[in-house]
């Protein structure tokens, strides 16, 4: 019989992951003066659990590296050694390997064994060390009290064959607990014809001789508890005054001896402890969210049709469509918060890279987060992960100097960082300020010319700090492994545009610099403003929008005959024709009777001529990739009140095609 | 397995393909004076023509695209598609809803006519034109007393070069 175990490995990914992360936070929070037990434990527990999921999966290599881990743990466990900083170094490095281990592990890769082996190394270099180093688990010594023999009444149910479980399975385990006398009860097998083979008629009683705790015999039955009746007395024959000088809290611990013979050991660990949450696979929960998007589309279809009815006559309805309309918004934010996580998951990691990055350089950073309990798209959390990481290391690395440096200006040696987060609309600010130097202007203009950038001595600040954002610029004077090939912050800012979001950057020299990052909290809705051209509805993502406005004629100048201007303010924006570009038929109106929205992506704008500004609606975004390619200048669709189907503009691709703002 | 079992079941499985193969099922529709047919396994459901959503940049043939219960999906105007003289949509005119490989498209046809049933003698292969017309998305003629039907294979129609749109050629 083979079950394919795929479908789990899955889940023992994500909860190895998941302790690996615990271990990480917990790892970091240790002071080995004042180290808690608590703190200790969460690190023991994580790498338990996954000792335990590798073992029973089969990964041989991640279940033996995280045993010796394991043991390691144990000794500080049991408070035989001291969480120093050499071990917490050891630990943290072997949670990198342990994760490189399990990603190779799912993603089928072979993983750095060679790595594995030489830290496996050390740490059995450090078990060697130190008087009680010898791997005598704690638990083991707890069990020296135990009674010298049990009695174990076991009466399956009758239908306890159906679930999987096999009788003779566990008294087999019994038996190589200790030794063992069996007897069987058959009293209750029913005669011969009577028999029905898939139902268990036998009860057993069974002596247990040998050192053996109870926690050890639970184990063996913890499958079956549900499906058994089962009683474990002590034979009172020995040491009953040793069992009773052991307190009950040494047994507490559930954590079973990490010796080879328990068959414990090999079993998942139990699932996750806060019972408060459920593990859905996320295409579970996308699916949710389109099927209310489609409840909210035929929602607000109705309640369009019902526009035109009569309120007297159709109170009732009408009445019910405002409730359906109430609860659709409602169902719709419920759904939308399953997909939310606390920014907490992207933080949550920042302290080791901090760590990690100041150590390496020698720096001295103090890291403060705030405002970790925003909560944004899952989609949006994964995406965000490197390009933060890569803001932190620049900041660590260019920004900051060194400590004596530091000193020198009248600043404290230690620097900050500091990580936060808020929620502003429909979207979420997620800022990395530091108090280094600030950018050096001169030095960023000085590269970009070199670069071969035409650029003016009067260029505002916040332009000349936009341009770290070009490909192939890093101020760093020499090339670190943490940064300065110039290959980071193009990236960075490429990415967060594709999720919709826009990177800002604010510096002053000697005092620090700002990098604020804004995105929308989800990627399925929009928040769009829709116009019309034409016969056509398009929707201009909200976040994009600057004003609309109605042009003067006055305003509107040519360059090179055919191009168009727009003065606004002082800036001349290129003009379009939505019409133009998209080819919708017709004309546009006259210039001063059309309609300008004014579109801003980038940092650069333009000016797009439509026939009429519709309204602002929340659009659900629905791809036209799936059934037919990618548009330009289009990143998605949307379904309208009435059914039909809106385009939604790529305003940075729109702006993209089309030759920068002049400034006046 | 010995070699003579495993000849035994191939044959098997050849043989009970081909009496699949003997009758097949399609749908024929109109597009001007032809008549046309397509592999009914292929066809998702029938519509009538709803007014769509243009799309910029697209080639004459593709009408835009609708909203076909919560999914956006093109749609293809045959006729133009083939090069047949446009007519105007009238209340006849349907559209067909194909499911090929992972994608759903539209195809708009001036009316559907029935399902057939057509075995394997019926078919005929398709005239050669030496490369005057193009012919590879024709799998074959259909004879049904008198009447003549075009079968095509609309997954080879579609994604014809000219149809790369379909693919993902931004």
């Amino acid at each position: 019989m083979s079950i394919d175990m795929k479908q789990f490995h899955q889940a023992f990914f994500e909860e190895s992951f998941e302790g690996l992360q615990a271990m990480e936070a917990a790892l970091l929070t240790l002071d080995p003066d004042t180290a808690d037990n608590e703190t200790v434990n969460t690190i023991f527990r994580a790498a338990h659990s996954i000792k335990g999921g590798a073992g029973t999966f089969g990964f041989s290599d991640i279940a033996s590296f995280t045993h010796d881990l394991e043991t390691l743990l144990d000794q500080v466990r049991a408070g035989q050694r001291v969480p120093d900083g050499p071990l917490t170094d050891l630990v943290l490095r072997s949670v990198d390997v342990l994760r490189d281990m399990l990603e190779g592990a799912r993603d089928g890769r072979e993983a750095d064994v060679a790595h594995a082996a030489e830290l496996r190394g050390e740490i059995q270099a450090m078990l060697k060390q130190d008087g009680g180093g010898a791997p005598q688990p704690l638990a083991a010594a707890a069990d020296m009290a135990t009674p010298s023999g049990w009695i174990i009444c076991f009466k399956p149910h009758r239908d306890i064959m159906l679930t999987g479980n096999d009788p003779l399975r566990i008294l087999r385990e019994l038996a190589r607990l200790g030794e063992a006398t069996i007897e069987v009860d058959a009293s209750e097998l029913p005669s011969y014809p009577d028999v029905d083979p898939e139902q268990c008629y036998l009860r057993w009683t069974i002596g247990l001789q040998g050192e053996v705790s109870e926690n050890d015999i639970r184990e063996v039955f913890a499958w079956v508890e549900d499906e058994c009746d089962l009683s474990i007395e002590a034979r009172a024959a020995s040491a009953p005054a040793q069992a009773a000088l052991e307190p009950d809290v040494a047994t507490d611990d559930s954590a079973p001896a990490p010796t080879p013979k328990t068959a414990a050991a090999a079993r998942p660990a139990p699932a996750s402890k806060d019972g408060g949450s459920i593990r859905v696979a996320t295409e579970k929960i996308d699916q949710l969210i389109n099927l209310v998007g489609e409840l909210v589309i035929t929602q607000s279809m109705l309640e369009q049709t019902a526009r035109a009815l009569d309120p007297v006559t159709n109170e009732l309805l009408l009445s019910g469509l405002s409730e359906l309309e109430r609860n659709t918004r409602h169902l719709q934010e419920a759904v939308m918060s399953t997909r939310m996580l606390p920014v907490d998951f992207v933080f949550s990691r920042f302290p080791r890279v901090v760590r990690d990055t100041a150590t390496r350089l020698g720096k001295q950073v103090a890291l403060q987060t705030s405002g970790e309990g925003a909560e944004l798209d899952k989609g949006v959390i994964e995406k965000i992960v490197d390009p933060l990481n890569h803001i932190v290391r620049n900041a660590i690395d260019h920004g900051i100097e060194m400590p004596a440096e530091r000193e020198a200006a009248g600043k404290p040696a230690q620097a900050s960082i500091q990580l936060s987060a808020w929620h502003q609309g429909g979207h979420i600010a997620i800022q990395v300020s530091d108090d280094g130097k600030g950018l050096n202007r001169d030095k960023i203009l000085s590269k970009a010319r070199d670069a071969g950038m035409n650029l003016p001595d009067n260029l505002p600040d916040s332009e000349v700090w936009q341009l770290i954002f070009a490909p192939g610029l890093s101020t760093a004077a020499e090339v670190t492994d943490i940064s300065g090939r110039g290959v980071g912050m193009d990236v960075v800012r490429r990415n967060i545009q594709s999720l919709g979001g826009t990177v800002d950057i604010e510096s002053q020299a000697g005092v620090g610099t700002r990098v604020t990052i804004r995105l929308p909290l989800t990627l399925a809705i929009l928040d769009g403003m829709s116009v019309r051209v034409g016969e056509e509805i398009y929707i201009l993502p909200l976040n994009s929008v600057v004003e609309s406005l109605q042009p003067q004629l006055g305003d509107v100048k040519s360059m090179a005959g055919s191009a168009r201007l727009m003065q606004v303010r002082g800036e001349f924006l290129p003009l379009l024709s939505l019409r133009e570009l998209f080819g919708v038929a017709g004309q546009d109106l006259p210039l001063d009777q059309g309609i300008v929205v004014i579109a801003e992506a980038e940092g650069r704008q333009v000016a797009l001529i439509v026939d009429e500004l519709v309204g602002q609606q929340q659009v659900v975004i629905k791809s036209l990739e799936r059934n037919y390619r990618r548009v330009g200048g289009i990143s998605g669709a949307t379904i309208l009140g009435d059914g039909r189907v809106a385009l939604i503009l790529d305003v940075g691709e729109v702006i993209r095609s089309r030759p920068m703002a002049v400034a006046a | 397995m010995n070699e003579n079992q495993d000849q035994a079941l191939s044959a098997a499985a050849e043989k009970s393909e081909q009496l699949e193969g003997a009758r097949r099922e399609f749908l024929s529709f109109r597009l001007g004076g032809e008549e046309y047919g397509v592999d009914i396994l292929k066809v998702q459901e029938i519509r009538s023509y709803d007014s769509v959503t243009r799309l910029p940049e697209a080639p004459a043939y593709i009408k835009g695209v609708i909203n076909l219960r919560g999914t956006i999906v093109p749609v293809v105007d045959l006729r133009l598609k083939l090069k047949l003289e446009q007519a105007d949509y009238d209340k006849q005119t349907v559209m067909i809803i194909l499911n090929m490989a992972e994608k759903v498209i539209g195809m708009i046809v001036d009316g559907v006519s029935d399902v057939l049933t057509l075995a394997e003698s019926q078919i005929r292969p398709p005239p050669e034109f030496n490369g005057v017309l193009d012919t590879r998305y024709i799998t074959g003629l259909g004879a049904i007393d008198d009447r003549m039907l075009i079968l095509v294979d609309i997954e080879c129609l579609m994604s014809a070069s000219d149809m790369t749109v379909l693919e993902n050629a931004a």
